[in-house]
């Protein structure tokens, strides 16, 4: 008998994270994402499974603390929205240099600034561009369920230790906010320190006796040697390009017209979709899941097949820039967003489909 | 031809007095001659060594002259963004409450860019030690004034001096963090005389002890030397500390077993 | 009372020529070179044959250079 619950999204990711058996969790409270620490510290996961949550006194400091505690080997996360992610951008860089799994969770708000606590996608950039200093990329996840914010999350710590990469959840306040009905699945246990010593030579757990220290940092003085690291975390990128693009195709086979949006914005879609092929408009939907690494190789070959390609986004035009960098001129690719919290309609996003594709 | 006072014949393992511990790597330290950190570095490591800990201890480098810390300890160690040691090291312990868990900073990273990290992990009573290497001056990028440059001293960012008025006063962070209820153990120590090293060693190892008893932070300060910044030979550079540093900033213990010591 | 005979190795090599320990030694064991090692380094060096072991040249060394042996004769 599968556990059915109604449940926010930013609730799933806390519980989904007890049970994906997380060790450690450090946050700083920042709307709309607040329900995350909140579930959490009610839940009591130190009396559950013995997952430590604890509220730091900043963003940067929680960040840090998942630094510390990843580079012990240990399942890791942090959450906020967006300001709170800018604020973590240097701790993300850090670890992406040193190499280290965990996971961050967006719930992004609009920006720029303090912005609003309304829905956006406007992190777009930050999240899959790299976001902090220096080259590196995290692995990007964009649910558009409350059950894929739960799904997620043991995704996500599976694909952070794979790669020994960050990765991101990034979910919007609609997704954050509002409740859906959740299968909730397995409890995992967290690792033991022996598991943790066996499966993570690399991991600072007390130095071994005739072993090598074990020493985590992103410094690298000398360049050629720098240049090496560099050149293995592009390798590292280049074989999540290979063998980690998700996406969902909905009525793409007979599609003439193409949309692309992730997250809230493909449930609009989704929505538009329906209404236009109800007045017999072949439309399709593509929605990237991963979106670092981006589905291009789909999209590239979806634009010999279509005669334009829209994207929706709650924001001015993020993601419409990778579509077009895939598409490769074959078609014609515009935008349509809202942003600054806004939610675009379906109908709305119809009407653009035939202004900016259809009759353009 | 210098003459030779060698006698071999007493380089026995059982005469041996002191010896460089196993604890330290056999890395060349690249810190400038005289400086405090190598010895504070030893002790450290002494410490380390003496209470059989090295495979329970992690540590935590800071960004800054001690950057490269970790070439030199032969621990577990991870290196932090700069300020931010206090919250790796909470991370750290809390994933390994049994673990040994200290950070080593300098004045700029944990009186400055750190303060945050520094008073809340003090203020949690995070079960760590924390050791504070204070010589008054951003050495790493080439002698700034520092968060506890003194009043007057010229640095390389106050060349006629540190003018309190415009640039602020230092700031006595390890008086501020014994007034918090999370730290177990605050003490202010130096490294430039046998004594002061002897002395020294003794509060580093408590610092260590206490995190058994798991009542908070132990925080040791260094005072310390830059000769590179304070632009003087090693020697005239420990008269200066002697001089300056010392009465501005006291040696002696300020908390001990979560009591104020009382002056 | 036995007297005590005490002797240092100095690892010339490592020494960075701070002359900390000349001034921590009790009995001027210590002093710099006129040569230099191979970083370009005076290094100390002993001068007279009163070492008594005590180690103070030693625990101040910040490179950790200098090894002490002690006995009694």
């Amino acid at each position: 008998m599968k556990e059915l619950r109604l449940m926010k999204g930013n609730e799933a990711i806390a519980e989904a994270a007890i049970r994906a058996g997380a060790d450690a969790y450090f946050g700083y409270p920042i709307t709309p994402q607040s329900e995350v620490i909140e579930y959490l510290m009610a839940e009591k996961p130190h009396e559950r499974t013995g997952m430590v949550v604890l509220q730091a006194e900043s963003e940067v400091a929680a960040i840090n603390m998942v630094y510390g505690a990843a580079a012990c080997g240990k399942r890791v996360m942090t959450s906020s929205s967006s300001p709170g992610i800018s604020l973590k951008q240097e701790g993300l860089s850090y670890i992406a240099g040193a190499e280290l799994p965990c996971l961050i969770l967006n719930v992004v708000r609009g920006g720029p600034g303090l912005g609003t606590i309304q829905p956006s996608q406007s992190d777009y950039f930050q999240a899959t561009k790299g976001g902090g200093h220096g080259d590196y990329r995290l692995l990007v996840l964009a649910p558009a369920s409350v059950q894929e914010m739960y799904d997620f999350v043991k995704l996500a710590f599976d694909l952070a230790f794979k790669y020994r990469n960050p990765v991101m959840i990034l979910s919007d306040g609609v997704i954050g906010q509002m409740m859906e009905k959740v299968e909730i699945g397995e409890q995992y246990a967290r690792l033991t320190n022996e598991q943790i010593d066996e499966l993570y030579p690399w991991a600072t757990t007390g130095k071994k006796t005739g072993q090598d220290r074990r020493i985590i940092t992103s410094l690298e003085l000398d360049p050629g040697r720098q240049e090496k690291h560099n050149l293995k975390l592009q390798a590292k990128y280049k074989k999540m390009q290979e063998e980690e693009v998700r996406y969902e195709s909905l009525n793409c086979e007979d599609a003439e017209y193409l949309l692309v949006a992730f997250g809230s914005s493909a449930r609009i879609c989704q929505k538009a979709m329906d209404l236009g092929r109800a007045q017999g408009l072949k439309i399709g939907l593509l929605r990237p899941i991963t979106l670092y690494p981006f589905p291009s190789e789909v999209l590239n070959d979806l634009a010999s097949k279509v005669k334009g390609i829209l994207t929706v986004e709650m924001n001015a035009g993020q993601m419409v820039e990778d579509v077009r960098l895939a598409v490769c001129g074959k078609v014609k690719v515009e935008h349509y967003g809202r942003f600054g919290g806004m939610i675009p309609s379906p109908t709305e996003v119809l009407q653009a489909l035939e202004q900016k594709i259809i009759g353009g | 031809m210098e003459q030779n006072f060698d006698l071999p014949e007493i380089h026995t393992p059982e005469n041996l007095v002191y010896t460089k511990t196993k604890v330290l790597t056999d890395n060349v330290m690249h810190y400038c001659p005289g400086c405090g950190h190598g010895t504070t570095h030893r002790l450290v490591a002494e410490v380390i060594d003496e209470m059989g800990i090295q495979g329970q201890v992690i540590g935590v480098a800071p960004v800054g002259c001690s950057v490269l810390a970790y070439n030199y300890f032969d621990i577990d160690m991870q290196e932090a963004a700069h300020g931010r040691a206090p919250a790796v090291a909470t991370g750290i312990k809390r994933v390994f409450p049994d673990k040994f868990v200290f950070t080593y900073q300098g004045d700029g990273d944990l009186a400055a860019i750190g303060t945050g990290e520094t008073i809340h992990a003090c203020n949690r009573g995070e079960n760590i030690t924390i050791l504070f290497i204070n010589n008054g001056i951003y050495g790493m990028t080439g002698g700034q004034m520092a968060p506890t440059t003194l009043p007057g001293m010229p640095t390389s960012t106050s060349p006629y001096g540190r003018d309190v008025k415009m640039m602020g006063n230092p700031l006595k962070i390890t008086e501020l963090v014994a007034m918090l209820p999370g730290t177990y153990f605050v003490t202010r120590q130096a490294v430039h005389t046998p004594a002061l090293v002897r002395k020294a060693k003794k509060a580093i190892r408590m610092a260590f002890e206490n995190q058994k008893l798991n009542r908070g932070v132990s925080f040791v300060e260094i005072v310390s030397n830059c000769n590179s910044g304070w632009k003087l030979p090693p020697v005239q550079a420990i008269k200066w500390l002697e001089e300056n540093m010392l009465p501005f900033y006291p040696l002696g213990d300020i908390k001990v077993n979560g009591e104020m010591v009382s002056k | 009372m036995a007297k005590v005979k005490g002797d240092v190795v100095i690892d010339i090599e490592r020494c960075k020529g701070c002359e900390i320990c000349n001034t921590a030694c009790p009995n001027q064991v210590l002093s710099m070179s006129t040569q230099v090692n191979s970083k370009g380094y005076r290094f100390a060096i002993k001068v007279n044959a009163d070492c008594i072991g005590c180690a103070n040249c030693a625990i101040v060394c910040p490179d950790g250079v200098i090894t002490v042996y002690k006995t009694k004769v």
